[in-house]
C-alpha cells in the first residue's frame, strides 16, 4: 500500500490530471457563492468583450457570461457524478451478476448488454427526452445511466469471471453464503481499483452526452450547463457576431475536465497496474 | 570449450532495488555438451537461460564475462548480440506454444525471420523439410495458422526454428514442462538427436526435473539462490552428489527402486531473497551442516574431474 | 461459423425489435398527451390541414384499438416501409424526408471514419516508439476524445470559417446554386463539406490512437514478440506483426465507436447547419415532428447494426483465430 501511495505521488499522469479535475470542482461548488445574482439574469451591457466586471463577457440578452459558466460547472460535476452514478450501478450489477452466476442468468444479461451496447445512447435519448415537457438535471442523469452501462457491465463481468474461480470465492460460495454478499465482501474489493476506473470513464461519458443533448436543447428547462451555453450561442448567433467568450470558455471546461479525468485513470491504472510501471 | 562463463552477475532492476538473480556465476560447456540446469524456481536457473542471449528490459549486467568459442559474448550490449542471435546463440522459450505469430502462417512466418536475418529462405529449406521429418510433422504444417497445430505439435515446430541456422549453443528453457511424460521424453530425444546430427553445438537444457535430465543430459549443474551449488556429469552429481544441497534435493525426489521405506524428505524452510541476500554460502541457513566457515562465501572447486562444487564441507577443502 | 453468425444476427434482431419498442412505446406511455401537444403545436396554420392531420394521426396511432393491436399495427407499417408522414412538411412521407437527408450525413461519416481510423491507428503505433512521444501523444489523444463533437466544431466555423473567412461555415451548398452536376456546385458542395469533416475527423483521431497505443504495447510484450526479438529478428518485423495483430480489435472498437461517432456526426452538422440527418433532428425537435424524429431514429439504429454486421464479417475474414474456429466448428 504504501509502495502504491509512493508510485501514486511520482505519477505526473494523475497529479496533474487530479489538479486540474480538483481546480475545476472547486471553481463549480465556491464560484456560484461569490456571483451575487443568478447566471440567467439580465445584468448587464449587451455582447461585452471580457471585461474587470464580466470576467467572460456578457451575452447577446446582458447575461454574465462568468456566472452561467461556474453554475454551468457544478452542473456538470453533477450531471457525471449522478448520471455516471446511475451507469455504475446498473453496470456492475449486470457484470457482477452475470459473471458470478453463469449459466442462463449471464447467457440473458450478456444478450441484454449487447443490445443495449449496440444501439446509439444519444439518439436514443434524443428520442425519450424530447417527449418530457418539463426535464430536470435529475431525469436527464436517469436516462443516461439507463443508455450508458453496457460496457462498464461487459468489463466487470470478464473481471468477476476471472474472480470467481479463485480459491477464496470458491470457499466463501461453499460455506453458503448468499449471492450479493459473496460478491460485495470478496469479489469487489479485489476489483476496486478497476470500479474505481471504470466510474471515472462512466463520468466523462455522461458529461459529453449530456452536453450533447443540451446543445440539441434536450437539456434541463431553466437550468443552467454548459452544453446549454453552447446552445444559446449557437442560437442567438454568437458566431457571426464574434462572441467567442460566450462559446469559447464551456467546451474548452468540458474538455478539461473530462479530459484530466481520462489522464488521470491513465494514472491511475499505471499506479495500480505495477506492469505498466515499467514503459 | 565452446562455452565459458566467468563471474557472471546480472541484476533485476525494481522498485525497491536490485534482485540480484545471478550473483557470479561460472562454469563451462564443452562442445556437444548437453548440460542439465536444475534447481528450484527462483534460483536463477532461468534467468542464467535468458541472460546467454537476451537480457530483458529490468535485466542488468553487472559483471562478469562470457566467452562462445573463443570469442566475447558482450550481453550487456544489446546491438552488439544481435549477430549471434539465432546465428550462434538460439533458444527454445519456455512459452512455446504462445511464441508463433497467430495471425502469420507458419511458413511464412519463418521465411520472414530467415530473410530478416539476412538468411535466403530458399537456402534452408531442404533443411526445414528434412528437419520437420525429423521431429515427426510433415511439411503442411508450413501453410497452417498456430491455431491449427496441437501443444506439442508447436513446441515442434518451435524447436525446428529455433535451430535452423545451426546454432553453437542452444538454450532449451523449461521445455518440457507442459508436456506430459512421454512427450517430455520425446522431445528430450529430438533435442539429442539434433546434438547428434551437428544441428546444435552444446546445450543448455534449464528444468526442474532432475530425473528428466539425468536420462539424456552429459552434465548437471545445479543452482541455488544465484549461485552455482555444483556442477558434474550427470551420472556422478545424480549418485553421488557433493553439495548438502544437491543431496537433498535428490532425496527430496521419488525414487524407482528404493525400498527402505524412507518418506521423501521436503527441504525444511525457504531459499532466502535475493533483494538483499545473506553474505556467505546462501544455504547456510538451511544446510544441517552448516558451520562457522559458511559465513564466508565457499569457491568452486573441482573435487574430481569435471566435478566441481561450492561448499566448505566438500572434499578438497 | 453459422452458430457464431447466428448469435450475432439475433442479437441485431433484437436490438432492432427493442427500438421498434421503444418507438412505438414512448408516445404512448410518456406523461401527458405527446400526440395531442404534437398537433397542438406542430405549425401548421392552415386550419383545414390541421383537421385532416388530426385525423390521419388519430388513424395511425389507433388509440382506440387494444394495445396489442396498436403494436402490431405498428410493426406491419413499418415493414411496408410507412414511417408516417412528416408534420413539418407536411404532407411529405417521413421515409422521403429521411432518405433527401440520408447522403449528405454518410458523405461526412465514411470518410471521417475511414480516415480517422488509418490516421488514428499510425500515430497510436507511432507513439508506442518511445516514452517522449508516449507522453505527448497520449494526452493530445484523451483530450480529443474528451472534446464535444459540437465544441470543436464551433472553434473551426469560428476560426477557419468566420474569422479567417476560408471556408463557409453554413449548408450544404451555396443557396445561391442550383443543384446540378456542374464543377462550380460540385465545388460549393466540396467546401461545405470540409469544415464539418474535419471537425469530425479530429475528434474521432485521438480515440483510434490512444486504443492502437494500448493494443500495440499489448502486442509488443506478447510472447511472439519476444521470441523474435531473441532471435535477433529486426524491430521492423516485430512491429510489423505487432501492428497488424494490434489493427484486428481496432476493428471491434470501430463497431463499438460507432454510436458515439454517428452522435458526433449529429451534432456537427447542426453546428454547420449541414443538410443532414443531425439538422433535420433539430429540426424535427423544433417543430414537434416526432414523425420524423423517430424515423430517424429507426435509420440510424438500422444504419448501426448494418455497419456491425458488415464489420463481424470484415473481421472473420481477416483474422486467422476466428476464422480457424468457425470452420473447424463446422467440418
Amino acid at each position: 500500500m504504501n509502495e502504491t501511495l509512493h508510485v501514486a505521488r511520482r505519477n505526473p499522469k494523475l497529479l496533474i490530471g487530479l489538479s486540474v479535475v480538483l481546480g475545476f470542482l472547486l471553481l463549480g461548488l465556491l464560484g456560484p457563492l461569490f456571483v451575487d445574482h443568478g447566471p440567467n439574469q439580465y445584468v448587464g451591457p449587451q455582447s461585452e468583450p471580457p471585461s474587470a466586471q464580466y470576467w467572460l463577457g456578457t451575452t447577446t440578452f446582458g447575461q454574465d457570461v462568468w456566472a452561467q459558466f461556474v453554475y454551468g460547472i457544478r452542473s456538470t460535476f453533477l450531471i457525471g457524478v449522478l448520471g455516471g452514478g446511475v451507469a455504475f450501478a446498473i453496470g456492475t450489477a449486470v457484470g457482477f451478476l452475470a459473471g458470478y452466476r453463469g449459466g442462463i442468468v449471464d447467457e440473458i444479461l450478456t444478450m441484454l448488454t449487447n443490445v443495449v451496447l449496440v444501439l446509439p445512447a444519444l439518439v436514443v435519448l434524443i428520442v425519450a427526452v424530447a417527449y418530457l415537457d418539463a426535464r430536470g438535471l435529475v431525469v436527464q442523469a436517469v436516462f443516461i445511466g439507463l443508455t450508458t452501462w453496457p460496457w462498464a457491465a461487459r468489463a466487470v463481468r470478464a473481471q468477476t469471471l476471472s474472480l470467481a474461480t479463485r480459491e477464496y470465492v470458491d470457499l466463501a460460495r461453499l460455506s453458503g453464503r448468499r449471492t450479493w454478499r459473496v460478491i460485495i465482501t470478496e469479489i469487489a474489493p479485489n476489483m476496486s481499483s478497476y470500479l474505481v476506473m471504470s466510474f471515472i470513464l462512466l463520468f466523462g461519458g455522461a458529461v459529453l452526452t449530456a452536453a450533447g443533448l443540451d446543445f440539441i436543447g434536450l437539456g434541463p428547462t431553466d437550468g443552467v450547463s454548459l452544453g446549454l451555453m453552447l446552445e444559446n450561442a449557437v442560437a442567438w448567433s454568437a458566431l457571426q457576431l464574434g462572441l467567442w467568450w460566450w462559446f469559447v470558455p464551456p467546451g474548452a471546461a468540458i474538455t478539461a475536465v473530462v479530459g484530466s479525468m481520462y489522464i488521470l485513470n491513465v494514472g491511475l491504472d499505471e499506479v495500480f497496474n505495477p506492469k505498466l510501471r515499467e514503459l | 570449450m565452446s562455452l565459458r562463463v566467468n563471474g557472471l552477475k546480472v541484476h533485476y532492476r525494481t522498485l525497491r532495488g536490485d534482485v540480484q538473480a545471478l550473483d557470479g556465476v561460472t562454469f563451462s560447456l564443452g562442445d556437444g555438451e548437453i548440460m542439465g540446469l536444475v534447481g528450484e524456481s527462483g534460483c536463477g536457473k532461468s534467468t542464467l537461460g535468458k541472460s546467454l542471449i537476451r537480457l530483458d528490459h529490468r535485466m542488468h549486467h553487472i559483471a562478469g564475462s562470457i566467452e562462445l568459442n573463443g570469442r566475447d559474448v558482450p550481453i550487456g550490449d544489446d546491438a552488439a548480440m544481435v549477430p549471434l542471435r539465432y546465428h550462434e546463440i538460439s533458444l527454445i522459450p519456455q512459452y512455446a506454444m504462445s511464441a508463433l505469430n497467430p495471425t502469420r502462417r507458419i511458413g511464412r512466418m519463418i521465411d520472414e525471420l530467415l530473410r530478416s536475418r539476412g538468411v535466403r529462405p530458399a537456402d534452408r529449406a531442404d533443411e526445414l523439410r528434412r528437419r520437420l521429418e525429423l521431429v515427426g510433422l510433415g511439411t503442411d504444417v508450413l501453410r497452417r495458422f498456430p491455431i491449427e497445430l496441437s501443444g506439442g505439435m508447436k513446441q515442434r515446430v518451435v524447436m525446428v526454428v529455433s535451430t535452423l541456422l545451426d546454432p553453437s549453443l542452444l538454450i532449451a528453457d523449461e521445455v518440457t514442462s507442459a508436456l506430459d511424460v512421454s512427450t517430455q521424453r520425446s522431445v528430450a530425444e529430438s533435442l539429442v538427436e539434433f546434438r547428434d546430427r551437428g544441428h546444435v553445438g552444446s546445450m543448455v537444457f534449464v528444468t526442474h526435473d532432475v530425473a528428466l535430465v539425468h536420462q539424456f543430459a552429459d552434465t548437471i549443474m545445479v543452482m541455488y539462490a544465484g549461485h552455482v551449488a555444483e556442477k558434474g556429469p550427470a551420472a556422478d552429481v545424480v549418485s553421488d552428489p557433493r553439495h548438502p544441497y544437491t543431496q537433498m534435493l535428490l532425496s527430496a525426489l521419488p525414487e524407482a527402486g528404493e525400498d527402505t521405506g524412507e518418506r521423501l524428505r521436503g527441504i525444511p524452510g525457504t531459499p532466502p531473497g535475493l533483494l538483499d541476500p545473506p553474505t556467505g554460502c546462501r544455504f547456510r541457513d538451511r544446510c544441517p551442516m552448516a558451520f562457522d566457515k559458511c559465513a564466508e562465501r565457499p569457491p568452486l572447486v573441482e573435487t574430481a574431474p569435471g566435478h566441481w562444487s561450492a561448499c566448505w564441507k566438500t572434499e578438497g577443502h | 461459423m453459422w452458430r457464431y453468425m447466428g448469435r450475432k444476427l439475433l442479437v441485431y434482431a433484437l436490438t432492432f425489435a427493442v427500438a421498434v419498442t421503444i418507438n412505438w412505446m414512448i408516445p404512448r406511455f410518456m406523461p401527458g398527451d405527446p400526440v395531442r401537444s404534437m398537433l397542438n403545436r406542430g405549425s401548421i396554420s392552415d386550419p383545414g390541414a390541421l383537421e385532416r392531420m388530426t385525423a390521419y394521426y388519430e388513424e395511425v396511432f389507433g388509440l382506440d384499438a387494444p394495445l396489442h393491436e396498436q403494436y402490431l399495427n405498428f410493426w406491419s407499417g413499418l415493414l411496408r416501409g410507412d414511417l408516417g408522414i412528416s408534420v413539418m412538411l407536411y404532407p411529405e412521407p417521413v421515409v422521403d424526408v429521411i432518405l433527401r437527408a440520408v447522403p449528405y450525413t454518410l458523405a461526412l461519416l465514411i470518410p471521417a471514419i475511414v480516415l480517422s481510423w488509418i490516421v488514428g491507428n499510425r500515430f497510436g503505433a507511432f507513439a508506442a516508439r518511445s516514452k517522449v512521444l508516449d507522453n505527448s501523444i497520449l494526452p493530445i489523444g484523451y483530450v480529443l476524445t474528451a472534446t464535444p463533437y459540437m465544441w470543436l466544431a464551433l472553434l473551426m466555423a469560428w476560426s477557419l470559417g468566420i474569422v479567417a473567412g476560408i471556408f463557409p461555415t453554413a449548408g450544404g451548398h451555396s443557396y445561391a446554386l442550383t443543384p446540378g452536376m456542374n464543377a462550380e456546385f460540385l465545388a460549393s458542395l466540396v467546401t461545405h463539406w470540409f469544415l464539418p469533416f474535419l471537425s469530425m475527423f479530429v475528434v474521432a483521431l485521438g480515440g483510434w490512437a490512444i486504443g492502437m497505443r494500448n493494443m500495440i504495447i499489448y502486442e509488443l510484450e506478447a510472447d511472439y514478440a519476444t521470441y523474435l526479438r531473441t532471435l535477433g529478428a529486426p524491430r521492423k518485423l516485430v512491429r510489423r506483426y505487432a501492428y497488424r495483430n494490434a489493427l484486428l480489435p481496432q476493428i471491434t472498437g470501430l463497431a463499438v465507436q460507432l454510436g458515439t461517432i454517428i452522435t458526433g456526426a449529429l451534432l456537427t452538422e447542426i453546428v454547420f447547419n449541414y443538410p443532414g440527418l443531425g439538422t433535420l433532428v433539430l429540426d424535427s425537435l423544433n417543430n414537434r415532428d416526432f414523425f420524423l424524429l423517430q424515423g430517424v431514429f429507426l435509420f440510424v439504429v438500422i444504419g448501426v447494426l448494418v455497419a456491425n454486421f458488415v464489420i463481424d464479417l470484415v473481421y472473420v475474414f481477416i483474422d486467422p483465430r476466428t476464422r480457424v474456429q468457425m470452420t473447424g466448428a463446422s467440418s
